[in-house]
């Protein structure tokens, strides 16, 4: 059976590349993670999402290795996760939410030394290091130590570290943590680029919206349990009830409402401040008789649109948890 | 092959970024000198540079090889760069061996200044170097393993320093270097058998001095199960402390 699996997958046939069956971790009274299934298919950015404590790294830590499974299974590429974790690191790049290089040591010292540990050979690792420098932006750095660099510059480093041996696929635990917002920025390009050339990639956060930018599925784990998972679209699409169009006019709104309200009875409005007005329905909403309306009124319209949900309104309906709480407890999970 | 590049090139980081350090370099130097000094003035009427040569060899490999190792792993565990090598496809053993190659080679280097500044000052003739050699080889690896012991008992490098003195101070006295097992209280004797650096100091003693108690292939014997018992506990204490 895997070794069909295997064939298939080398084909491109097969497209889960990891399976995660009944996936268990306790340490003694405490359960981290509680029974999770889950698989991620070949090429696709798989995201998991949920608030601190969630079981996030702990799922991260089983399935490369840094953590043993309690109980459960899980399958890298055709290989055991579980019993031959070893042959399934040498598929994997690894990227812990903290930058873990040697701090003596310059970035070309650091990608050669990484890459000794997956066996290349000199020749192919300083060629690796260097185009990766390069393509990381980090190629002007010269001698400087990892100490010296920025946070952003140590999260680029550490992130090329995790792919210079050309790995299947690419384990990030909170890419983005901790660091400026244009670093932030780069770092997701680089993972799009990543994503585009081929590599499968697994990323944990608690930034909404990064999840939502960059994950083709998505996970939501809370109190150690998968709530949801689903393509990120069909996740927002699932939470979408009523057809909701936002105008942006002139003050004056709260003069209008009652008669808006009487006139366009089959309508709910809402008011989100003085100037900006939300209408909800059940079914399509005709934009033409409420603009004539506003005009009719003398009020000039400076904006509408549609406001789809995003995935934060997603993870609020699965899990009830407020957003903004989950975000302001910070880097760890 | 791949484990060995993975293994030579960790050793070679460990080398540039720890052991060849400019203050273990004079560290490696002083610290034998210094108790080469320190014997040899306070016994100078009584014993040779011969007779305490295996103590100061013996001391310069313990101390040399715990210190480093028990502050290089507890050091990258603490910055979590150990991570980086424990999530590698190298198996462990081979992780753990390239992580203390170097510690057994400083060990070994720390042995032989000794006899550097001894061979100046008085004949090392009717020595047979190739035991001398394969003595101090099995103390520095015991003692090293010693040091790995330790450092995985521990989290910071402060306690490792402490822990490794718990081991280190009672060693020296007891291992029959400076004072014979044989004049030891007899309820204390016992605790000179489990002690590694008994046979390895046996093994100098013998060789250079002449004066050993213990039969020469029982002293190999014993540093050799010592290694394997502490290399095998330190390692089994890495699966279970260390991948949790």
């Amino acid at each position: 059976m895997i070794i069909l699996r295997n064939r298939l997958l080398e084909r491109g046939v097969y497209m889960n590349i990891v399976e995660v069956i009944r996936l268990t971790k306790s340490y003694e009274n405490f359960i981290a993670v509680d029974n999770i299934d889950f698989t991620i298919e070949k090429g696709e950015v798989f995201g998991f999402l949920g608030p601190n404590g969630a079981g996030k790294t702990s799922t991260i830590n089983m399935l490369t290795g840094l953590s043993k499974v309690t109980g459960g299974n899980i399958n890298i590429s055709g290989i055991d996760g579980v019993k031959d974790i070893k042959k399934a690191q040498s598929i994997m790049g690894i990227i812990p939410d903290e930058s873990n290089l040697y701090s003596e040591m310059n970035g070309f010292e650091n990608l050669c030394f990484c890459a000794s540990l997956y066996g290349m050979e000199k020749e192919e690792r300083e060629k690796r290091a260097k185009e990766l420098l390069k393509q990381f932006g980090l190629d002007n750095t010269g001698k400087k130590p990892f100490k010296a660099y920025s946070k952003g510059m140590k999260r680029k480093l550490t992130i090329a570290a995790g792919i210079i041996h050309d790995p299947k696929i690419l384990f990030l635990d909170e890419p983005t943590t901790g660091i400026d917002v244009e670093s932030a920025r780069q770092i997701r390009e680089l993972i799009v680029d990543l994503n585009k050339k081929g590599t499968t990639i697994f990323i944990t956060t608690h930034y909404i919206e990064e999840a939502e930018r960059l994950c083709d599925r998505i996970a939501f784990i809370v109190k150690g349990k998968i709530v949801q998972v689903g393509k990120t679209d069909e996740l927002m699409k699932g939470v979408q009830r009523d057809k909701i169009v936002q105008f942006t006019l002139d003050d004056g709104i709260l003069d209008i409402k009652e008669t808006l309200q009487k006139d366009f009875s089959h309508y709910k409005f809402e008011i989100i401040n003085d100037n900006i007005i939300r209408i909800k329905s059940k079914e399509n909403i005709s934009l033409t008789p409420i603009m004539k309306y506003f005009d009719e009124k003398g009020l000039s319209v400076y904006e509408a649109k549609v406001i789809r949900p995003s995935l934060e309104d997603v993870f609020v309906k699965i899990t009830g948890i407020e957003v903004s709480k989950m975000n302001k407890k910070g880097g760890k999970k | 092959m791949k484990s060995w590049i993975a293994f030579w090139n960790i050793l070679k980081k460990d080398m540039k970024n720890y052991y060849l350090k400019p203050p273990n370099i004079s560290w490696g130097i002083i610290f034998p000198v210094a108790w080469t000094l320190m014997f040899f003035i306070k016994s100078e009427s009584t014993l040779g540079i011969r007779d305490i040569l295996p103590g100061v060899m013996a001391m310069s490999i313990l101390f040399g090889t715990t210190s480093m190792l028990a502050v290089t792993i507890t050091f990258e565990r603490k910055s979590c760069s150990f991570e980086r090598l424990l999530l590698a496809p190298i198996s462990l053993n081979v992780l753990m061996l390239s992580k203390t190659t170097g510690a057994i080679l400083f060990g070994i280097v720390n042995a032989f200044i000794p006899v550097i500044f001894a061979s100046f000052i008085i004949s090392l003739s009717g020595i047979n170097w190739f035991i001398v050699f394969a003595g101090v080889l099995l103390i520095a690896i015991t003692s090293t393993f010693l040091g790995l012991f330790i450092a995985v008992s521990v989290n910071e490098v402060f306690e490792a320093q402490t822990f490794s003195n718990f081991f280190r101070f009672p060693m020296i006295f007891l291992c029959g270097l400076f004072i014979p097992i044989q004049s030891l209280p007899i309820i204390i004797r016992p605790l000179s058998y489990i002690l590694p650096l008994t046979y390895g100091a046996d093994i100098l003693k013998e060789t250079i001095s002449g004066v050993g108690d213990i039969p020469i292939w029982t002293d190999f014997l014993a540093l050799i199960v010592f290694g394997i018992i502490l290399f095998s506990i330190s390692v089994k204490n890495i699966k279970e402390k260390w991948i949790y």
